[in-house]
């Protein structure tokens, strides 16, 4: 069970400028369900493609049972892909569909009609050889999309969002039949999707991925409770994530109160990022048992549990979910247990750019020039400007901006906005906000003189 | 695939000789004399000829009454024929069509010949009349085309906002369909500045227009010359061209039936 | 809507239809007499269709070979227009950014030019390279007006197709050979036969670009052979019942495809 089918060894590719997939290694063991799941742009598409054999690396290599991929054409890999939309034969029947691959191996007729047939019984779909693909309904179509994959009995079989274009219902369902046919069949899954809860039941690893890197590889449990950043714990889930402070071991201060919890080895006094998932925080009546008093601000019914909104006395907001609800506006005494506290080290403390000293009071850094002060820089030295996310602000529109950019992804931190802003350059500009942004909104970018920080260069270039 | 962007390369290399080459080849023989030599003589030839310059005037001015009696005349049939609540049959547009496919030569000495018979006299009226007769397909059909393909909701939604009838033509159903009239006119207009025998058959060699004296000049062997007119022609297309913006694929789709 | 504007919008049609085939019924009715001139009838006769049938008219080799020369040319023409055009739109398909700018307003050259401007345009190449004019060369401008039309058809097709539908066929095993022929060209097909279709009937009616490339080796198509006939001062009278039977074959056809394309759809 442990012998790896395949190996993925510091791949990276890119379009044009644009970095799809950054350093990539990863390996998938024989008979497993590997799911890559990330946000639309995160690469995930990318690696299934050159799995496939339609895209090539740009460096690094692909191994397939210790041999290389990198220069098998797509026809002569032993694996095959249910693509997105299908990409089932509009001329042909579900019949001349499904025998595609066999016909093009030359399998007697007698034979591709005893597979056809079981593949057929498999993906429940018997009777159907003769209708034309173009009158199925899009689960029907899904299956004969699977069943014209495996009936050429692959090792491993890549699913690019198979489901992605299905109904709730038929997801659902769906997803059952996939997990019994992994089982049923033994081979490899390689499934890509943006769909978290999809990752968590279908799979046995999880590969998080976002912005071309992989976030994190384990089990589902692995990632939902020991998220490593905050990437990672806002993607999957719903979580409350806190700016805290390790102060020593097993001892971690977030909104404005200290809490025991597990982790060790962070150091003491480090600032960290805490995620408490929304249901590890309780509700007591015991007042020894409390450890913080809140408001409840708002309530909601979600079907099987109540979602709380609650504002701490400290000023944070939380999100809660529990199976009683609390009426708004009502005093509530909570609880987090040690377990429940997940820690993880802050990615970064500020916005740090290499620049360039251009001038007096003038530096040059995301393709862009800035005023600062330059005391102790000579023109055409090179330094590293920081700028601390608070001090970015963002503009509805573009005059007076120093430069744009769209806002690519938001963090909820409790008591403000975490945005990510990639400028058209490519580049991240991380900023603290309490206004309300969306998502994809283009945004004018200003940084005020004396919020830009110099120092020596040779430390910290992102 | 990357790689399969390369299979328009024949097509490329066909296009630039067959197509770039030609017209680099007019502007060529434009600025040069007989011998070969570089001149503007052939520009001064064409704007101090008076008969040159008249019969310019008159093509512009036939091409833009024929391609406003087209329009006048089409857009209501291509209107009919796009409305299901009036016209529930495509036999009807591909009756439209059909004439199109009677050489247009054959079809034009036969409407010259309707005129002697109804006694007209040929002149610029039949020519008229005989031009729109030709390119009246060419009109309804673009505008047809988006009016057919035109999503039905945006009249509707017009009228649940409050318009009458003839405010939801005017303000909605119009405006949408101008891509329609715009490739109409690109197939109306510069053809009939260039048509050489239909205007010859209409009017009985009585009017000529510029397509004509290009023809005389490149047949009577004056390439210059007539490269220069050439050259005229194709500034005028390059401005239309750009006035009208790309709307003109849309309504090439679909040529087929 | 009223039946007022319903009538109207009826008599206007059939106002316009009216007009339009009038000079085409003309020449069919005046094809059965035997004067030489349209618009003079000598009493029913069916001898023009005799002669056109039996090539015994004046000019008979002229028109035979002329009616000839038109279907030879658009056959080949459009055929390589079609070849050709389907494999650049693949290729314009895949391609992105300036290069597909740059394709696309080539491919639109020809479309946008008056059929004068690229008779006299190819013809000025010809002479420049000393190319001899003649079935090559009018062949050779066909293809340049008929290709983009081709072109133009075979593109929506492509992005009305599943864009993974060529990477599913080398998943499953084709070869990029096999995939083209067993995938893409199927899925292609209806916009291939529509571009054929519309280069053959445009190459059938070319007159003016003809004109300027079939050089003076006496090359005519139908449309030259008008031209000179009618510039000569009688047309060949044969032509009339020609031109009626072209018509009503054309007719039968196209109400036949559209019968029944209507059939077909009420059907499923």
């Amino acid at each position: 069970m442990d012998e790896r089918i395949i190996d993925i060894k510091h791949v990276s590719k890119s379009f044009g400028d644009k970095n799809v997939l950054r350093d990539i290694s990863l390996y998938v063991k024989k008979g497993e369900f590997v799911t890559l799941l990330g946000p639309s742009g995160c690469g995930k598409t990318t690696l299934l493609r050159m799995l496939a054999g339609f895209l090539q690396p740009d460096e690094g290599e692909i191994l397939m049972d210790g041999k290389d991929l990198t220069l098998v054409p797509p026809h002569q890999r032993r694996l095959n892909t249910v693509f997105q939309r299908y990409a089932l034969f509009p001329h042909l029947d579900v019949y001349d569909n499904i025998a595609f691959g066999l016909k093009l191996k030359k399998t007697p007729s007698d034979e591709i009609d005893k597979k056809v047939r079981k593949v057929l019984k498999l993906v429940s779909m018997s009777d159907y050889e003769d209708r034309d693909v173009e009158s199925l309904s899009g689960g029907q179509q899904q299956r004969i999309a699977i069943a014209r994959a495996i009936v050429n009995q692959p090792e491993i079989l890549l699913l690019d969002e198979p489901l992605a274009a299905l109904d709730l219902k038929m997801r659902k369902d769906m997803q059952i039949e996939l997990k019994e046919m992994h089982k049923k069949l033994g081979i490899t899954f390689i499934y890509v999707t943006h769909d978290q809860e999809e990752a968590l039941t279908l799979s046995d690893t999880i590969v998080v991925m976002n912005d071309g890197k992989i976030q994190q590889t384990g089990t589902p449990i692995d990632i939902y409770n020991e998220p490593v950043n905050c990437f990672v714990a806002d993607f999957i889930g719903e979580s409350n994530i806190l700016n805290g402070r390790m102060l020593r071991d097993r001892r971690v201060s977030f909104i404005n109160q200290e809490f025991d919890c597990v982790d060790e080895g962070f150091g003491e006094d480090v600032p960290v990022d805490v995620v408490v998932r929304p249901e590890d925080i309780y509700f007591t009546t015991d007042p020894a048992r409390c450890q913080f008093k809140a408001k409840v601000n708002s309530c909601t019914f979600k079907g099987v549990h109540y979602e709380m909104w609650v504002d701490t006395e400290s000023g944070y907001e939380l999100m809660i979910q529990d199976y009683d609800p609390y009426p708004v506006g009502s005093e509530v005494m909570l609880y987090i247990d040690p377990d429940d506290i997940q820690v993880m080290k802050k990615e970064r403390l500020a916005n740090t750019y290499g620049c360039k000293v251009t001038g007096e009071g003038k530096v040059q850094f995301l393709d862009t020039d800035f005023e600062c002060g330059t005391e102790g820089f000579q023109s055409g030295d090179s330094a590293t400007a920081t700028i601390s996310f608070k001090d970015v602000e963002l503009l509805d529109h573009e005059e007076d901006a120093d430069l744009v950019g769209n806002i690519v992804s938001i963090l909820y931190m409790g008591d403000r906005y975490h945005l990510t802003v990639k400028t058209e350059t490519g580049e991240n500009i991380w900023v603290d906000t309490n206004d309300i942004w969306d998502k994809g909104d283009f945004v004018g970018i200003k940084i005020l003189p004396e919020s830009i920080r110099l120092s020596k260069s040779a430390e910290g270039n992102e | 695939m990357n790689k399969r962007s390369s299979w328009a390369l024949p097509y490329f290399i066909f296009l630039v000789l067959f197509v770039v080459m030609p017209l680099v080849l007019i502007v060529l023989y434009a600025f040069q004399d007989a011998s070969g030599h570089f001149t503007l003589a052939n520009f001064t030839k064409f704007f101090t000829d008076g008969d040159a310059l008249s019969t310019f005037a008159l093509s512009i001015e036939v091409a833009l009454e024929n391609t406003l009696l087209c329009i006048a005349i089409g857009y209501p049939a291509a209107y009919i024929l796009a409305d299901r609540r009036l016209n529930r049959s495509a036999v009807t547009v591909v009756l439209f069509i059909l004439p199109m496919w009677v050489n247009a030569l054959m079809r034009t000495l036969a409407t010259a010949e309707l005129f002697n018979m109804a006694g007209i006299t040929l002149g610029k009226g039949t020519l008229l009349f005989g031009m729109c007769y030709d390119y009246l397909p060419f009109m309804i059909y673009p505008i047809y085309n988006v009016l057919n393909k035109m999503d039905k909701s945006y009249a509707e939604a017009a009228e649940d906002l409050g318009a009458k009838p003839w405010e939801v033509f005017a303000k909605v159903t119009l405006p949408l369909s101008m891509p329609g009239v715009v490739s109409g006119i690109m197939m109306v207009f510069m053809p009939t500045v260039s048509t050489f025998a239909i205007s010859e058959f209409l009017t009985n060699n009585k009017i000529k227009l510029f397509g004509t004296i290009i023809q005389e000049n490149i047949n009577n062997s004056m390439w210059n010359y007539g490269a220069v007119l050439s050259l005229i022609m194709l500034v005028i297309i390059a401005i239309t061209t750009v006035l009208q913006g790309s709307d003109s694929r849309e309504a090439a789709e679909g040529g087929a039936i | 809507m009223k039946t007022g504007t319903r009538i109207l919008s009826k008599a206007y049609l059939w106002l316009i239809l009216v007009i339009l085939y009038a000079p085409i019924v003309f020449i069919a009715i005046f094809s059965f007499t035997e004067a030489k001139s349209l618009g003079n009838w000598t009493g029913f006769s069916l001898s023009l269709y005799k002669n056109l049938f039996m090539g015994s008219m004046q000019n008979s080799s002229g028109l035979i070979s002329a009616v000839e020369n038109t279907l030879l040319i658009a056959l080949v023409a459009s055929a390589v227009a079609t070849l050709l055009g389907t494999v650049a739109a693949i290729g314009i398909y895949n391609m992105k950014g300036r290069k597909k700018q740059v394709m696309s307003f080539l491919n639109n050259i020809p479309m946008v030019n008056p059929d004068i401007i690229t008779g006299v345009s190819l013809f000025l190449l010809f002479v420049f390279l000393h190319f001899s004019q003649g079935y090559l060369t009018v062949i050779l401008a066909h293809i340049t007006f008929c290709t983009p039309y081709v072109v133009l058809n075979v593109l929506p097709k492509l992005s009305q197709m599943d864009p993974n539908i060529y990477e599913a066929a080398l998943d499953l095993g084709a070869t990029p050979a096999q995939a083209l022929r067993k995938v893409l060209i199927p899925g292609l097909r209806p916009g291939m036969i529509s571009g054929f279709i519309l280069s053959f009937t445009m190459s059938l009616d070319d007159f003016a670009v003809t004109f300027f490339t079939r050089g003076t080796i006496g090359l005519d198509t139908l449309s030259t052979f008008i031209y000179t006939d009618a510039r000569k001062g009688g047309l060949t009278p044969e032509l009339k019942p020609l031109m009626t039977i072209i018509f009503l074959v054309i007719l039968a056809v196209l109400l036949f495809i559209n019968i029944r394309s209507a059939k077909n759809e009420k059907a499923s």
